[in-house]
């Protein structure tokens, strides 16, 4: 018999599109959905067990082996760069990562130019690259405030619609990486549950082409 | 007492049998100090697997560090003769920059060198004594063997570009095909023109699946060359008992300024990350000015602690004794206790800090236990 698979999922509503991709791929729990405070969910008959993780968490458990797999936003990828298997684009949560700034920003390469971000190694790298000298002002949220309050230059954040943008007199000035949620695997635990993570991971391929 | 190390730590007991299984093969034991000059890793600061360096000032004024990495120190020291073959075998500590806690940590290490005359022989034996080590941790393991010069070669047609190369190979190690066609499509490169390299990371599995498939792409390729090498260097396994452990896996990957020809990683299950790491490293030797050829690997024993039974009790008896009971007495029936295989830890008064398995009490020059678990 094949062995459980551990799944985390990331919170949310990202993670409620992710689960449906898993249940048409043929890896149902329906108890995932069931409103509640229950965070394990398992489907013996079809080897998984799916726990809900912060999103920014996944990763983590993933590479540190509490999860076989998991599915984490190429956001979190590029900023915490863990040692794992990027097995599928699942062409869902999609956005970017780019740079914004007020409609009248100006550069002035004359002095750091201030970052406020909630991806700091992201944008260290994305300016290192370009020999731009940077300030990083590391936020947990709101970071649109940031330059309109003259807190930072410009902002490195995830835009989708750029909605919020907008509203906010704001502007996408350079884009650094699209950004959509992939399935990751433990390496090691890819090495004991080939099978049954190539499956999946097969499956969920599919369903992204059609 | 069945085992004569059962009362070491598992990483200490995995450290004795690499050693002993080392030395079988004829390798020397490489001692070395704490310290290194610093000069040595900032001339090869990418060969480090962390950055940080714990540096101080000598008596003499020099800069030191405390040692990072095991394999600079061991060439640096070691005379250039690519017509002798030298055979090492090291187990220290070394001091690097975790990069999960993001500080530095004392590290155990035990691993071996070859070089100088490296030929298919000692290729070979290398990636059986790599097995080995993973046999002796115990447990289901796999090791993932590679070819980087046959990866590289196929990323190479692809562009000049190094920070474009440098991303392929990025992919690879995550097996991210999508990632690599992405990269393609970004600069340009058709569908057909990339379909080798994506073809090659999906060939993953034993040998004796994979190697046929690996013919025919390296025929249409240009690369039988080094896919004979990796043919030539698992053949050590044949008839080895090893066959199943060993997978062909070309999301291996190692820094090719430092690795080139074969590279591999070794699993062990329930550990999440890798214990063994290792390859060829020619490309460091002419960094360092040497001509010979060299091999290696690293075993990480630190992780080996969180297989297998973890302790629950520190002894097995607590044998509580009254005041004045007769101290020759209860020396024999502690000692009677031990020479039955269980640990016994003597005391006057319960210690409830102290976990035992069994609580017992000698009263009456007799051990009087008081219940199957403390």
């Amino acid at each position: 018999m094949a062995r459980m698979l551990n799944v985390a999922l990331p919170k949310g509503r990202l993670g409620e599109t992710v689960y449906g991709l898993f249940e048409a791929a043929g890896f149902p729990c329906p108890a995932v959905m069931e409103p509640g405070r229950k965070l394990i969910f398992e489907n013996a008959e079809a080897g998984v067990r799916y726990f809900w993780v912060k999103p920014s968490d996944v990763a983590i458990y993933v590479e540190r082996g509490a999860a076989d797999i998991g599915v984490a936003g190429k956001d979190i990828l590029l900023e915490y760069e863990p040692d794992v298997y990027e097995l599928a684009d699942l062409g869902v949560g999609v956005c970017r990562m780019a740079v914004a700034a007020k409609r009248d920003f100006y550069d002035d390469t004359r002095r750091a130019l201030r970052v406020a971000t909630k991806f700091p190694h992201i944008a260290s790298r994305h300016y290192a690259a370009r020999g731009r000298d940077i300030d990083v002002i590391r936020l947990g949220g709101s970071i649109e405030l940031a330059p309109i309050l003259g807190l930072s230059d410009v902002i490195v954040d995830i835009v989708e619609t750029g909605k919020t943008l907008k509203e906010n007199d704001l502007a996408v000035i350079e884009e650094i990486a699209p950004v959509s949620a992939r399935l990751i695997a433990n390496k090691s635990g890819f090495k004991f549950k080939t099978a049954e993570i190539e499956r999946i991971a097969r499956q969920l391929r599919k369903k992204e082409t059609i | 007492m069945e085992n004569k190390f059962a009362a070491a730590d598992p990483q200490e007991r995995v450290a004795l049998a690499l050693r002993e299984l080392y030395a079988g093969y004829g390798y020397r034991p490489y001692r070395m100090s704490k310290f290194e000059e610093y000069d040595l890793y900032s001339r090869h600061k990418d060969f480090l697997v962390s950055d940080g360096v714990i540096t101080f000032t000598d008596t003499n004024g020099k800069l030191m560090a405390l040692k990072p990495d095991v394999t600079l120190s061991i060439i640096k020291n070691s005379a250039d003769r690519p017509d002798l073959t030298e055979k090492l075998y090291y187990s220290e500590n070394v001091y690097r920059v975790s990069k999960r806690a993001g500080t530095f940590r004392e590290i155990p290490q035990t691993g071996l060198e070859c070089f100088g005359d490296v030929d298919g022989y000692a290729v070979g034996e290398v990636l059986l004594l790599a097995a080995k080590s993973l046999a002796a941790v115990g447990g289901a393991f796999v090791l993932d063997v590679s070819h980087l010069g046959l990866l590289c070669s196929q990323i190479d047609r692809l562009t000049d570009k190094e920070t474009v190369r440098e991303e392929l190979l990025r992919c690879a190690g995550e097996k991210n095909v999508h990632g690599v066609s992405a990269v393609c499509a970004r600069e340009g490169l058709s569908p057909e023109k990339s379909a080798p390299l994506c073809e090659l990371l999906a060939l993953s599995g034993p040998p004796s699946d994979v190697l046929p498939a690996l013919s025919a792409l390296a025929k249409r390729t240009g690369t039988e060359a080094e896919a004979a090498e990796l043919r030539a260097a698992l053949a050590a396994f044949a008839e080895s008992g090893f066959e199943k452990n060993v997978r062909v896996d070309f999301s291996v990957v190692s820094d090719r300024a430092y690795y080139n020809g074969i590279v591999f990683k070794g699993f062990v299950e329930g550990i999440p990350e890798c214990v063994l790491s290792g390859g060829q490293y020619d490309n460091l030797m002419r960094r360092m000015g040497r001509r010979s050829r060299a091999i290696g690997f690293a075993v990480y024993p630190e992780p080996l602690g969180r297989i297998g039974e973890s302790r629950c009790a520190d002894a097995d008896v607590m044998l509580i004794y009254e005041k004045g009971s007769d101290p020759a007495a209860l020396r024999r029936a502690a000692e009677k206790l031990i020479g039955r295989g269980e640990s016994v830890l003597v005391c006057p008064k319960e210690n409830p800090k102290i976990r035992c398995r069994k609580k017992a009490v000698f009263r009456d020059g007799e051990v009087i236990f008081l219940g199957e678990d403390a």
